[in-house]
């Protein structure tokens, strides 16, 4: 440590920091535009020079090492002259358009113009112009002559984003931010390149010119998507959702947050919103009163437990609804004696029991200090962007990021060794690691491992993983979706063990720890799967589309359609009036108060930022009336806060221990072609498959069939080609793509979409021919 | 797809530098394209970035940074005047009016025949000399006056 004094305030500082980093220590504030304490330092925008005693001439504060016994004056003569000086180089070419940007009153320019800007401009002459450019549907560059050429997009791109798509080309007074001829922005981290943006220079294409930002109330929220819980600003006017930005969480999501997060709001203001209760009837939907609704669901659950029994009546609810909703959904059902809940609606093997909440193993900030990575099945950078970033950091760190996966998707990061192969390998290939573990510890090799034979990534993986001081067994959703996912935790779990890694589930969606909690599983009823093999009278949807958000979406509808009667609450009217019986609007995340446990067990409630729209209203008060209206004890909830208190208190623990799996490596090698399934990042749930923008991008592209290009060579297949997808007795027609980073024998078929709802279960047999 | 002769060429520019830093390469690699073709496109620019392993948009920045690179077809002959300061106070500007005139296109124009281009430059070192220009970015011809680049046109003609 080393001390400093700044502006006459003695500061104490690591050596190495920068005078920056100890103004910020001593609450000094310095005006900058290029750095930002995430990213690499630049020093090309000058603004923080500053007066450092027996330095000839004004240092820049972000680029100048802070040295024992360094006086510096920030707002001495020569600072402010300097600092002024600099304004007015970057207010040269910059428009003063102030008044019709869309960045007025949030524009860190604007702001600091005022401190240290001229009343007036000196300069007379023709100011520059740079041409807008085309970089997709999410960021407007329409007024790129704004730009200060701080090069803060271009860095995120570079070192959080881990692709560079926007460079600055060209030199000096000609220098352009552009990305690589007109090509879009694919990154799913984008949006924040939008905050970061000093000036109004990269806005929101989406929130352009729909408010300002004074106009706006901001209020605290938390992201309903994947299982990272990132803290959200949600802005609101005149009782409607304009955007969304994060708020800094330093444990959670830093001050990013994923375009998913960013952009979904989008869907809240759908077309498709249900407003209205419905009930179908003579085929027609008639719109009603609330208790009209109620009293109907009320009375058809009534009778179906009286003639079939109360275990005919099943509910799912989506892992994106809230612990209360999943709370009152399971107390529901279980007070008019059914057990039959769940909401792990894309698992296929429920053998692991639920002894506890599955979760990271870890706080998600301790990702950034692991060494070593051993990341299963998991579509890593789509599924969970921010904690791939997290992994991308420790990996810069100079970590192994080790993957066993069905798919190689560039994770934008160097892979140390990696596994890919068809689903049905990958027990065999995780049980190759563990003996190749095993071995090196020089432990005995179990006799059901005898016939594992260890192959060349295998032991490698193995040496890595037993070379780190700091591991951790990552288990990602394809994983948990895998037919065999017992397995694969298992022995996920005994890798983790031998090598001292942490061992953790990521959490596919906001509440997946969270419907544990809640004790939103069966035990001894009926899970997912099990309720829809053996199909129930009445089925309960909270927020599910059955065929967007299921394992088999093929059994799933036909068991939809055999029901008697199928209750949907959701916030969409969706494919459900065609076979459910009664609507129930209920709120999404922005409209209800209510709390999601992320993945790392964080408990994160949150206040709704906007009245219901129209007749919605927030899920925990719909089942809270339900609950009274079939008399079950114990619903006289007043606020959602005295549900999650009863919830949280009877809540299981974090739990990762697998226990009773006997290993059974299978290794039939059939012939027929493989499924691998990936849930898209904006097709994963009701709202951000409702996101206008998002549904725009090339992450949002229809799906196709995609093989490695000598299956297509087997099959006498080309890309383009139209094929029929069979799949038992489900089929769908698709577009063939090549996509050489898939094994081979597996076709890569997106779920979550219409153009493939037809089809049977994420994994297993299928085959292809041309249609 | 970059030539087979570029490809070698690169290849052996790649032995200069650390396997995991190929990047260095990338202005050999301009600059062997342009040796070839007389201009380096977008297209040339994506090939040489997926040959480098690095982004698409790095390689625009060094190709749109430099004055040497040209990004559009120039003439046989690109003829380079430099006009910063050291030229500019030794007759840099007649020189360009001199060679427009000769010529009979602008600066960064190619003549309808495509021999000859003309184009503004940087400082090139050579102070000294100036006013001056290069020839394709290889030769450079100094302490210009009118009878001298009638000297080195003339020259140019012939090939």
């Amino acid at each position: 440590m080393i001390n400093i004094e700044i502006d006459g305030k003695l500061v104490e500082t690591e050596r190495g920091s920068t005078v920056m980093d100890a103004a910020n220590k001593a609450g000094v504030h310095i005006p900058h535009f290029c750095y930002h304490k995430k990213l690499s330092i630049a020093a090309n925008c000058r603004m923080c020079l500053v007066e450092v005693e027996k330095a000839p001439k004004p240092l820049p504060a972000c680029a100048t090492p802070a040295t024992d016994g360094m006086k510096v004056h920030t707002h001495s003569e020569m600072a402010v002259k300097a600092q002024k000086g600099v304004m007015e180089f970057l207010l040269i070419n910059h428009p003063l358009d102030c008044p019709i940007c869309d960045q007025g009153g949030e524009c860190q320019l604007q702001d600091l113009a005022v401190g240290y800007g001229g009343g007036e401009s000196r300069y007379t002459e023709e100011k520059r112009m740079v041409n807008p450019k085309e970089i997709g549907e999410l960021i407007s560059t329409i007024e790129m002559s704004r730009c200060i050429q701080c090069t803060r997009c271009v860095r995120f791109g570079q070192e959080i984003a881990g692709q560079m798509e926007l460079g600055m080309a060209n030199r000096s007074e000609h220098a352009e931010i552009m990305s690589f001829v007109n090509s879009a922005v694919d990154s799913e981290l984008s949006g924040n390149m939008i905050d970061l943006c000093p000036v109004g220079a990269l806005t929101s294409k989406p929130f352009r010119y729909t408010a300002r930002s004074w106009e706006l109330s901001r209020r605290k929220s938390v992201s309903p998507h994947d299982g990272l819980g990132s803290n959200l600003a949600v802005h609101v006017k005149d009782n409607k959702v304009c955007r969304v930005v994060p708020v800094e969480n330093e444990a959670i999501n830093e001050c990013w947050i994923s375009d998913k997060d960013r952009f979904s709001y989008e869907g809240l203001n759908s077309q498709e919103r249900l407003t209205r209760p419905m009930i179908k009837q003579d085929n027609k939907w008639l719109e009603v009163e609330w208790t009209t609704a109620l009293e109907y669901v009320a009375n058809g659950l009534r009778q179906i437990s009286a003639s079939a029994g109360a275990d005919h009546i099943a509910a799912l609810a989506t892992p994106n609804s809230t612990l209360e909703e999943l709370y009152l959904l399971q107390k529901l059902m279980r007070g008019i004696e059914s057990s039959n809940v769940d909401f792990r609606l894309r698992q296929s093997d429920f053998s692991i029991g639920a002894k506890g909440a599955p979760w990271l193993g870890m706080q998600v900030a301790e990702i950034n200090s692991r060494d070593r990575f051993l990341i299963v099945g998991s579509f890593l950078r789509k599924d969970h962007p921010l904690l791939a970033q997290r992994i991308r950091q420790a990996v810069k760190a100079g970590a192994d990021a080790n993957v066993v996966h069905a798919a190689d998707d560039d994770l934008l990061m160097p892979v140390a060794n990696k596994a890919i192969v068809a689903p049905s390998g990958m027990v065999d290939v995780l049980a190759q690691i563990l003996k190749a573990l095993i071995i090196q510890k020089e432990a005995t090799v179990p006799a059901d491992m005898e016939k594992v034979a260890v192959g060349d990534a295998a032991s490698s993986i193995a040496k890595s993983l037993a070379s780190g001081a700091r591991s951790a067994v990552l288990l990602g959703n394809l994983a948990q979706q895998h037919p065999e996912a017992s397995q694969l935790a298992s022995i996920a779990g005994q890798i983790a063990e031998l090598s001292g890694a942490k061992f953790g589930f990521l959490g596919e969606a906001a509440n997946s720890v969270g419907g544990y909690m809640a004790g939103a599983v069966p035990g001894d009823g009926m899970n997912a799967r099990e309720m829809l093999a053996n199909p129930r009278k009445a089925y309960l949807l909270l927020n599910v589309e059955p065929e967007l958000d299921m394992h088999n979406p093929e059994l799933a509808m036909a068991a939809m359609k055999q029901a008697d009667m199928v209750v949907a609450m959701s916030a969409y009217k969706h494919h459900a009036t065609e076979y459910a019986d009664v609507l129930l609007p209920i709120a999404p995340y922005t409209e209800t108060s209510g709390t999601f446990v992320n993945t790392e067990g964080s408990v994160q409630s949150f206040k709704g930022a906007v009245k219901p729209l129209g007749d919605a209203r927030p899920a925990w008060k719909v089942l809270r009336v339900l609950g009274n209206l079939l008399h079950v004890a114990g619903f006289n909830f007043e606020t959602s806060e005295a549900v999650r208190d009863e919830a949280l208190g009877a809540a299981c623990k974090l739990n990762n221990r697998i226990e009773g799996i006997a290993l059974k490596v299978n290794s039939t090698n059939s012939a027929a072609l493989q499924r691998v399934t990936d849930v898209p990042i904006y097709f994963a749930d009701a709202l951000v498959r409702r996101a206008n923008a998002l549904q725009k991008t090339g992450d949002a592209a229809i799906p196709c069939a995609r093989l490695h290009g000598d299956e297509l060579q087997k099959l006498g297949l080309q890309p383009g080609d139209t094929v029929r997808v069979a799949q038992g007795n489900a089929s769908v027609q698709l577009k063939v793509s090549r996509d050489d980073r898939l094994p081979p024998g597996v076709v890569r078929i997106a779920a979550g979409h219409p153009a493939t709802a037809a089809l049977g279960p994420m994994f297993g047999e299928l085959s292809l021919e041309r249609a | 797809m970059l030539s087979a002769p570029i490809q070698d060429q690169i290849n052996r520019e790649l032995k200069k530098y650390p396997a995991d830093q190929k990047q260095s390469a990338v202005m050999s690699a301009l600059r062997f394209v342009q040796d070839e073709k007389g201009w380096i496109s977008t297209d040339d620019m994506s090939d040489i970035a997926s040959y480098l392993g690095m982004p698409k948009i790095a390689v625009m920045e060094v190709a749109t940074f430099y004055h040497m690179y040209n990004l559009k077809p120039m003439g046989k002959h690109t003829i380079t005047v430099c006009t910063n300061l050291s030229c500019t106070l030794c007759g840099a500007e007649d020189t360009v009016a001199y060679l427009k005139a000769r010529l009979g296109i602008g600066l960064g124009e190619v003549t309808a025949d495509g021999k000859y281009g003309l184009k503004e430059g940087e400082c090139m070192g050579a102070c000294k000399d100036a006013p001056l220009f290069t020839i394709n970015n290889k030769k450079l011809c100094g302490r210009l006056t009118h009878e001298k680049i009638d000297q080195i046109l003339a020259e140019l003609d012939k090939s």
